[in-house]
């Protein structure tokens, strides 16, 4: 008999693959937008602006930053499967991960298209 | 068999080899930006608004204790993408043996601790 319990991984080679697709889509990002600060002789408010005017960018920020919150979701259970072993305490830090991870997805899509 | 008991470790000889050091300060990195996420996301937000939040977040990024904190949440940035990188390099079979998961782990501290440096000078 599989002995599932509700505050576990569950998926383990999905997981697996997630956190690794997610990364390489944070690594693309991370070394694209580097190379493109490093490239400008001096950065202010108006380069920086113009940058995320660009509706190509933005998607691509926000689909760094939703990659971001669910490699972050998968991390911390991890941690949190590893060193809270009580199923109660664990289901309240796993509720209030995933909660903040959703608001964070929402005040996200506010940065990038309410200004 | 017979096996002697009990056994006595000599404690003060074994220590973390490197790759497990890069592998928990990998995770400890991790959880420190999970931490710095609202900062980072609030910094995001301030730098885009308006012209009056950029400059806001500047004077506040002047400040010796901010650029301190931010150097801390890119020197975890640094490790876990260098760290990632190398577990990615594992995944594809780069990194095969012991020499090479040890050079790696050194390859791994020494680029995003210089990184680090580099940047700091720059925020400085």
């Amino acid at each position: 008999m599989v002995n599932r319990v509700v505050t576990g991984a569950h998926y383990g080679i999905r997981d697996w693959l997630i956190q690794r697709v997610t990364a390489v889509v944070m690594v693309v990002y991370s070394l694209a937008l580097a190379g493109y600060l490093l490239w400008q002789p001096y950065l202010n408010y108006n380069i920086w602006t113009a940058l995320f005017s660009n509706l190509a960018v933005r998607s691509f920020s926000l689909l760094f930053l939703l990659s971001l919150f669910y490699h972050a979701w998968i991390g911390v259970r991890d941690i949190v499967m590893d060193y809270v072993k009580p199923p109660g305490i664990r289901l309240v830090i796993h509720v209030l991960v995933i909660l903040t991870l959703l608001l964070y997805t929402i005040w996200s899509v506010q940065i990038l298209w309410g200004m | 068999m017979n096996k002697k008991r009990p056994k006595h470790l000599a404690l003060h000889r074994i220590k973390l080899p490197l790759p497990g050091f890069v592998s928990i300060l990998h995770r400890v990195s991790g959880a420190l930006l999970f931490l710095a996420l609202p900062a980072l996301l609030w910094m995001l937000q301030y730098s885009l608004r308006s012209i009056e939040t950029y400059t806001q977040l500047m004077e506040v990024l002047a400040f010796p204790l901010a650029k301190l904190l931010l150097l801390g949440v890119l020197w975890s940035f640094l490790h876990h993408f260098c760290a990632g990188l190398r577990y990615l390099a594992i995944d594809l079979h780069f990194i095969g043996n012991l020499a090479q998961a040890r050079s790696s782990s050194w390859a791994v501290m020494a680029v995003s601790l210089v990184l680090t440096v580099i940047a700091g000078v720059k925020l400085w």
